[in-house]
């Protein structure tokens, strides 16, 4: 990589190498190192304990670490570090680096390396980080040279934070650690093979918005780009000035207000009917940040075939996301704020206006699928149905809430049930779909956000992922909510064994649970049971009053309630089954 | 479809894995691949023959341009070019084939740089279809061993391959 290296610093003091890693987070603001110490980070860990530039939580299991970072990030938008130590602190750290790359989160992680003379050694401890780590990582280091450390950590965090963000690694022999240089942090470093598209191709930009324009039945289709890429608010303006329907993706939701009739719900495998109807049926689509993933748009080529004369814009950051899954007519390069902001101006000082009586049908053909009332559960039923849940929870943190998910059944509720108003206050696994990562997102987010309301909803198989870290919220302090729905199943998949396995539930069952009142107790927290439908908002109203309380909230909910709609793997977007099919 | 990729890549530890490890870990072939420094001791360029479709090797190219150490990525069969492979082969040579496999090293413009009493070392230079031909015209069991250094490829013409 080559450098334009500012004048070489004779004045700059001499530090350690780990003085060096602390002093490059202390400039790059960092508040929060999520960590667990081990024999190769020992030189860092020592130069972490006497300073105050940021504080460093001890996780109970280094996956735990990733999380945390990652949800930090999520919230708040920074880049997230983690420390960890070489051999098993790395491969445990790996799972929460994956989940961060596949959701183009940004993370620094810093790992330690046994001495350089001993790599390849197979020495203690030793395994090749880089190695394991880059198809997970946008990119990683190996430092094998403390006069490169400072410059690198400068690398590692421009790369994880511009263009599509993500996790870069850098990996630092111990003796690397020990050695001292001088210290000389740069303000800038320019990378000859990176630099990220941010302006969007203005012709690309007419086009586009000469096609939104003419669009008899337009749909707009937003990813998490949008969240990432800090553009909700000209998207949500953009889709306010058209009056055009919106849909979000998994990652998306936030992005444009749920409470805004223009919100037609979430799409893909668990959309709702007007959202995925109105994707397979529009003629022109406007794609945000989104990249068209077998979850959210099925099988490509129903998708193609079933709709071959919709036309398609397509606004990213990453070149490679355009025109993998399926074909697009205008695409468009570029940082999704900037192009929004681009395509407003070019809107406002429009002369055309989108015709009035097409989108008026348009919107009627919309309400017919929204009368199906896709989202109708029992509200009568004598047991708790997690649907409901939601609802109230909903309800009590009045939509506003940072609320964390663990993966399977209660993620698809959460994101089905809680009206997302503001991006950034969803934090779930949508890529990889890590179960475990609720608890250490939810600290992350009550690390960066104290004085907010942090709600986990989970499962009790999910929750026992990354239990172990609710030892890690007694000692800092964070009185998160855990909203445990626990039906007693590894609930999706009982839901796929029930549709498509018949009804062989296999291993999806979850005997010999821990009683979570007790278990929530032993760690110095709050447990309460629920299994009444009636005590539900009670419970949840007194959790959310123990301000500085963790409160683990054990819900007992129905054992055979399904996610609907479903869209089955391999299927088409319409393909949809409904509750009232069964 | 055939396509050959000029890579210019930082000539960092790891580059070549990176690059690899892209290809393996998305599902595209390599048919051959080739790397060496450049005139700048600072970057290596690769020769990657691939075969896929249009959309497989577009994915290809932004994929390898969103590798941090790659600097710059060019799709040489979009273009006029000239690709060159390397091959060493050892084939029998004794008795009345000696002449016969001297005279066809010749045809195909190869040269016979190491001799026993029973064997040559043939080198020759150019095509894949040509190195395929010449093997194809030798008896298969006078062929010992062969070695191949991939495709190396580049443009026509003025235009180069710069950072």
């Amino acid at each position: 990589m080559e450098l334009k290296l500012p004048p070489l610093a004779e004045t700059g003091e001499t530090l350690t190498g780990a003085e060096i890693v602390v002093r490059c987070l202390k400039e790059e603001g960092v508040e929060f190192v999520f960590g667990y110490p081990g024999g190769a980070v020992l030189h860092i860990y020592d130069a972490i304990f006497d300073q105050k530039a940021f504080s460093h939580i001890l996780v109970r299991h280094e996956q735990a670490a990733l999380h945390a970072a990652d949800g930090y990030a999520r919230a708040t938008g920074r880049p997230g570090v983690a420390l960890v130590t070489s051999g098993p602190g790395v491969t445990n750290a790996v799972t929460g680096i994956a989940t961060a790359y596949m959701d183009s989160i940004p993370l620094v992680v810093i790992t330690g390396q046994v001495p350089t003379r001993a790599i390849g050694e197979d020495a203690f401890q030793e395994c090749d980080t880089v190695g394991i780590t880059r198809p997970c990582v946008k990119h990683n280091f190996l430092v094998k040279d403390v006069n490169e450390l400072a410059i690198t950590i400068k690398k590692a965090f421009h790369i994880a934070t511009t263009g599509r963000p993500g996790p870069v690694l850098v990996d630092i022999p111990k003796d690397v650690s020990a050695q001292s240089a001088r210290f000389h942090y740069p303000e800038k470093v320019h990378l000859r093979s990176y630099s990220p598209v941010v302006k969007g191709h203005s012709g690309q930009i007419k086009k586009a918005v000469q096609l939104l324009l003419e669009a008899k039945r337009p749909m707009i289709y937003v990813g998490g780009g949008v969240v990432l890429g800090e553009a909700s608010a000209e998207l949500t303006e953009l889709v306010r000035l058209l009056d055009y329907p919106c849909t979000e993706t998994l990652m998306g939701l936030g992005a444009f207000p749920a409470s805004d009739k223009r919100f037609v719900g979430m799409l893909g495998m668990h959309g709702t009917v007007e959202a995925n109807m109105a994707m397979q049926n529009c003629d022109v689509l406007l794609a945000v940040g989104a990249r068209f993933d077998d979850r959210v748009i099925g099988n490509p080529s129903h998708f193609a075939a079933g709709n071959p004369t919709r036309k398609i814009v397509h606004i990213d950051v990453d070149p490679s996301s355009i025109s993998k899954r399926v074909r697009v007519d205008v695409p468009i390069v570029g940082h999704v704020k900037d192009v929004l902001a681009d395509m407003l101006a070019l809107l406002k000082g429009a002369k055309d206006k989108p015709d009035p009586a097409a989108l008026a049908a348009w919107w009627d053909q919309i309400g017919l699928w929204r009368a199906k009332d896709c989202l109708k559960y029992d509200r009568t039923a004598a047991i708790i149905k997690p649907q409901y849940v939601i609802e109230k929870l909903w309800e009590i943190t009045k939509g506003d809430a940072y609320i964390t998910s663990d993966v399977g059944q209660h993620q698809m509720w959460a994101a089905q049930f809680y009206r997302f108003d503001k991006p950034r206050r969803w934090i779930n696994s949508g890529g990889l779909g890590t179960m475990g990562v609720g608890l250490p997102y939810a600290m992350g987010v009550k690390l960066a956000f104290p004085d907010a309301d942090v709600a986990c909803v989970t499962g009790e198989a999910s929750i026992q992922m990354c239990i172990q870290e609710l030892s890690t919220c007694k000692q800092y302090h964070l009185p998160v909510k855990l909203v445990n729905l626990n039906n007693r199943y590894m609930g999706m998949v009982r839901q796929w064994q029930e549709f498509f396995h018949g009804n062989r539930y296999a291993e999806s069952y979850m005997d010999a649970l821990p009683d979570f009142v007790k278990l929530a107790e032993a760690y110095g927290h709050v447990g309460m049971r629920i299994d009444k439908p009636a005590d539900v908002e009670g419970a949840l109203r007194e959790a959310f009053k123990l301000k500085d309380r963790l409160v683990f909230l054990d819900i007992i909910t129905d054992q055979t309630e399904n996610v609907f709609p479903m869209v089955p793997g391999g299927k088409g977007m319409s393909e949809m089954i409904l509750a009232e099919d069964l | 479809m055939r396509h050959i990729l000029s890579i210019l890549v930082e000539n960092e530890a790891g580059a070549l894995s990176r690059v690899s490890g892209l290809f393996s870990a998305r599902g595209y072939n390599i048919e051959s691949l080739t790397v060496a420094p450049t005139e700048d001791a600072t970057m290596s360029r690769m020769t990657i023959v691939t075969t896929g479709s249009d959309e497989i090797v577009e994915q290809i190219t932004k994929q390898l341009n969103k590798l941090v150490d790659v600097v710059k990525v060019v799709d040489l069969s979009e273009g006029r070019h000239i690709e060159r492979e390397l091959m060493l082969v050892k084939v029998r040579a004794a008795g009345k084939d000696r002449e016969e496999m001297k005279r066809t090293a010749d045809i195909f413009r190869g040269r016979i740089i190491d001799v026993t009493d029973k064997s040559y070392t043939i080198e020759l230079t150019g095509t894949t279809d040509k190195l395929d031909a010449f093997l194809e015209a030798l008896d298969k069991g006078a062929i010992l061993e062969t070695v191949r250094t991939g495709v190396s490829g580049i443009g026509r013409g003025e235009w180069v391959l710069k950072a």
